[in-house]
């Protein structure tokens, strides 16, 4: 099928072609620029082009190609960085250069690369869409290998192959082949949803021990700029305790991407020891990379999310900024001239977004399996303000919210998570787990660590009116105390080798002590002793030490 | 492809700087046309939209006295940039034609002006420190190689100066020096004049592009293009280190609103089209450094916050693609610190890669957090100041709202005074010495 190009505006184009399906991927120009069919009328279509359009000229051809927007899944996505299309970045370089070059497509995945394949199903055996047929050692990782298909095994060798070649073949006469292609815009199939009740473990001290996240489960961290999302995110992805980590840098900073690269090659895993990329999956399109590929980006990041996932893995995705992607949305449909809803953003934003974020989860694979996939999204309000339109849409499908405050950032308390506005719906969950698994203390020196934090803001407003001069010998001892908290333990330099990763055991060690202190303070007030006498005691039984 | 150049004059409107033209048989998105009206004079315009044979385009320049019989020429080609060494020590206007009446040159080639985005991979991690001078920026707000850090002023306020201290008293840490380019959007004569009297000192050489408040509107969009292209051009095939100032952004987002609705486009915040972001991203994220490369973009972009708001769309877009931002406050100007550099909403976020040992000091980042610390919660007790008084308050307040305004005074306030880098730091580890902070 081929027709001609009859409009283009921005990073629509509009073609004549006929028989064309919605979301199907078309071929625009001399120059052969990917896009995907947008809007369908009789005898027109409109496409939606990934690339920059200057250049395309009235009456150039256009074809369709009979399939939506795919990505390839097979050995060798981990490690991996690609743009917003799932082109390989690094082979872009290699072969356009520093900049990046219109139309320039490349297959996501290394074609020469050798794999070693062990099968795990013999010939004769029945197999269901899905269902394990082998396995492929991919760096640390059991790389499974499922049927694409219903049908039964003809053939199925064990040995070396590369990427696309054939593993096998069924007994009617089809090709087994270790890699395959899915449409990103539709989840992947699972057997079913299970709860959340496992922790998502992030090393963040005000996270862990506050606001704890669930594996399987939502996120948002919504703020202004500089209050310390992108260095969330990072910090998260680095020493999550998950298997795999997909990182999105959705509409951001380019020397972003380059930081996270230079550090993930260095760093380690704590929870394994190997170097970070080697579980890592970097997607980047920056924000002055088309704003269709943008669009895109997290749908190709959540496919190869979920394509892990249904090995059984625990995978986290993170998207630095899911705002990016719904302006993204924006400008598209505003070159639609679609109907605008609120601050412009289209109708459907909402109902997109809810589509997105239902992707995570804990599931029962296809092959029976328990593998989960949880997200950590943050968001950019235009002016701070969380009553604008994102926000408010990612908070209906989020299970956590953990809201950054300006004010926290200004005074340099990172990471500036509010806590009296954020929260998380998975407290309950885990917190019978962590009582469990590390200590039944945890749960009671949550409470005293959030009260001590209320009674500091209540207290806080008496200051303002008769000073700190002026108050009780025991609320200044809160004061103090709850300083010492935000100081001491909410506050967490990622800069600082030592304090930018803190497991569980420890945030309770460390809560715990500054909570005893303020106990054996107390003591000593009802003792008539006074605040600064208790005070100094405890510095010279800490010098002591 | 065609081969020769077409003419068409079917003009069915014109809008403000917009040309519809009816029955184009071949046409490029992007391309640029020639327009010459009725009394000859030429204007060249871009391709914006092509909806069949109806082709929208905006032109660049003065529209007046067009008419619809003017013609309008299509050469097949997109917007170019003339790149060569030659253009250090020039000065252009929005149009890239020479003002400071010496001819044109020979280009070494010709590149598009908008550029290719820099593949992510292919970024070297900004990390060289600049010193500036300037104590709020080098102690507190490092600023690097290779970033792109905005001053957020507002009306009245000397930003100007303090960008021309920048420009004048900055240094390399290997010693060299930067070509400056600068960018002038919308500005008056006196602010020309003022900055060309800067440039004319500087050792490294400049390339001006200046817009004037009385020029094309439409100019003012292409000439922070033109002034990258030329910076990309020398910093990464020449291997120069180019500080490129743009002044003012907010000028330059204006006209876009400008533009965009002429072209009755959707407006979103405050007017401002839905793209702003992007759009802008496009011109900030051509800093940068290139792995293998020697050269580098640094770039230094000036707006004026409307209202002194720094929640109005400018300055947050800017500051949500920028590396940081250094905000001036109008209380501090008013007592007379000069720059009056607010350092609380003023941030680097490439500070950390950029100091510490081997690169500045290895007590730098201790005292940095120190005196944040220590200001800031000075600066709260200000407010507590004002319901009890100074007298109300315990002596430790009172000694952190003396830090503060010694603080201000002393370590921010420098008049035109050039710091080293060490001298600034040993300035702050002095205050906190004197007010027992420094531990
Ligand atoms: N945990 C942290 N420890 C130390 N500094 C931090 C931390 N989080 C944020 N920062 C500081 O705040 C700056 C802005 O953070 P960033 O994550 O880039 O903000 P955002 O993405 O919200 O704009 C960083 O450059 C860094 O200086
Ligand atoms: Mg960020």
């Amino acid at each position: 099928m081929s027709g001609r190009i009859i409009g283009i505006a921005g990073p629509t184009v509009t073609v004549d072609l006929k028989g064309l399906r919605l979301y199907e991927i078309v071929l625009v120009g001399e120059a052969r620029l990917t896009g995907e069919v947008v809007r369908l009328e009789r005898d027109r279509a409109v496409v939606q082009v990934y690339e920059d359009t200057r250049g395309l000229s009235l009456g150039e051809p256009a074809r369709g190609t009979s399939t939506p927007l795919m990505a390839q899944l097979g050995p060798g996505l981990l490690s991996g960085i690609f743009d917003g299309l799932q082109r390989p970045l690094d082979r872009l370089l290699e072969r356009d250069g520093h900049f990046m070059a219109g139309g320039s497509a490349a297959a996501p995945l290394a074609d020469r690369r050798e794999w070693r394949f062990v099968p795990e199903k013999l010939a004769g055996e029945q197999v269901a869409a899905g269902e394990v047929i082998g396995q492929v050692e991919e760096g640390n990782f059991r790389h499974l290998v499922s049927a694409s298909r219903a049908g039964e095994i003809a053939e199925l060798a064990a040995g070396t192959f590369t990427l696309c070649g054939q593993v096998g073949s069924y007994s009617d006469g089809g090709e087994i082949s270790a890699c395959q292609v899915w449409p990103v815009r539709r989840p992947r199939p699972f057997r079913r949803k299970l709860a959340p009740g496992e922790p998502l473990v992030t090393g963040q001290r005000v996270v862990d021990f506050l606001y704890p996240l669930a594996r399987g489960g939502t996120a948002i961290i919504p703020g202004g700029f500089g209050t310390g999302k992108t260095i969330l995110e990072q910090s998260v992805a680095k020493y999550a305790d998950v298997d795999l980590v997909v990182y999105v840098g959705c509409g951001e900073r380019g020397n972003e991407m380059a930081e996270l690269l230079e550090e993930f090659s260095d760093l380690a895993d704590p929870w394994t020891g190997r170097r970070l990329m080697e579980r890592t999956i970097v997607v980047a399109n920056t924000s002055n990379m088309p704003v269709a590929a943008r669009e895109a980006s997290i749908y190709t990041a959540v496919t190869m999310a979920e394509y892990y996932r249904d090995m059984g893995y625990h995978v986290l995705l993170l998207a630095d900024s899911i705002s990016r992607w719904a302006e993204a949305l924006r400008e598209i449909s505003s070159s639609l001239e679609e109907m605008p809803g609120e601050e412009g953003y289209p109708t459907y934003l909402a109902s997109r977004m809810a589509g997105f974020m239902e992707r995570a989860g804990v599931v029962e694979t296809a092959n029976g399996t328990i593998g989960s996939l949880s997200m950590i999204l943050s968001v950019s309000p235009p002016g701070g303000d969380f009553t604008e339109p994102v926000t408010q849409a990612c908070l209906r499908g989020a299970g956590a919210f953990l809201m950054l405050d300006a004010s926290l950032a200004h005074r340099r308390h990172y990471p500036a998570v509010n806590w009296f506005h954020s929260y998380s719906l998975y407290g309950q969950a885990i917190l019978q787990h962590f009582t469990h698994q590390i200590s039944p203390e945890w749960p009671a020196a949550q409470q005293r660590c959030r009260l001590l934090l209320q009674r500091e803001e209540a207290l806080r407003e008496v200051a303002e009116i008769v000073g700190v001069e002026g108050m009780q010998e025991s609320d200044r001892l809160i004061l103090h105390s709850a300083e010492r908290i935000r100081l001491e333990f909410l506050r967490q330099n990622a800069y600082s080798e030592d304090d930018a990763f803190t497991p569980p055991e420890r945030s309770l060690q460390l809560i715990t002590a500054i909570l005893a202190e303020h106990q054996r303070i107390e003591r000593r007030l009802a003792e008539k002793v006074t605040l600064k006498e208790a005070l100094e005691e405890g510095e010279v039984d800490h010098a002591a030490l | 492809m065609r081969l020769s150049e077409h003419t068409y004059r079917t003009i069915s409107s014109i809008r403000g700087p917009l040309l519809f033209l009816d029955r184009v048989l071949q046409v490029s998105f992007g391309e640029v046309v020639r327009v010459v009206g009725p009394a000859g004079e030429e204007l060249e315009g871009e391709v914006i939209k092509i909806d069949r044979d109806t082709v929208l385009i905006q032109v660049f320049g003065d529209t007046r006295g067009l008419d619809t019989g003017s013609a309008v020429s299509f050469f097949d080609a997109i917007k170019r940039a003339p790149l060569s060494p030659a253009v250090i020590g020039r000065v252009f206007n929005g149009s890239f034609s020479p003002v400071d009446g010496l001819p044109s040159y020979v280009p070494d080639r010709w590149g598009p002006i908008s550029g290719a985005p820099i593949n992510p991979v292919a970024r070297a991690r900004p990390r060289d420190f600049i010193e500036t001078g300037c104590t709020a920026i080098d102690a507190l707000n490092t600023l690097v190689r290779g970033q792109k850090l905005p001053i957020f002023s507002s009306a009245g306020l000397p930003a100007k100066e303090m960008a021309a201290d920048i420009l004048r008293n900055s240094r390399l840490a290997g010693g060299g020096e930067f070509v400056v380019v600068f960018v002038a959007l919308g500005l008056t004569h006196h602010e020309y004049s003022f900055y060309m009297d800067v440039l004319d000192e500087m050792q490294g050489g400049f390339a001006a592009f200046v817009n004037r408040a009385d020029e094309p509107v439409i100019e003012r969009l292409l000439a922070p293009r033109f002034g990258l292209a030329v910076a990309e051009y020398l910093a990464f095939e020449r291997g120069m280190d180019v500080l490129v100032l743009i002044t003012d952004m907010t000028n330059y987002c204006d006209a876009l609103r400008e533009v965009s609705t002429a072209r009755e486009e959707l407006p979103g915040r405050r007017g401002y089209p839905g793209y702003l972001y992007s759009d802008l991203a496009s011109l900030y994220e051509r800093a940068g450094r290139i792995q293998g490369l020697s050269g580098s973009v640094t770039m230094l972009p000036v707006l004026t916050m409307p209202e002194e708001d720094i929640t109005h769309p400018i300055p947050d877009l800017t500051g949500y693609i920028t590396e940081g931002q250094i905000v001036l406050s109008r209380q501090l100007h008013q007592r007379g610190v000069f720059p009056p550099v607010d350092v609380l909403p003023s941030l680097s976020r490439l500070m950390q890669q950029g100091i510490g040992e081997g690169r500045t000091r290895e007590d730098h980042r201790r005292i940095s957090n120190l005196l944040y610390r220590h200001y800031a919660n000075g600066r709260d007790l200000r407010q507590l100041e004002t319901i009890v008084g100074k007298d109300g308050m315990n002596e430790q307040d009172r000694t952190m709202l003396d830090f503060a305004d010694s603080f201000e005074q002393e370590l921010i306030h420098q008049g035109d005074q050039r710091r080293t880098v060490a001298e600034s730091l040993d300035l702050g580890l002095a205050l906190l010495k004197r007010f027992g902070l420094d531990s």
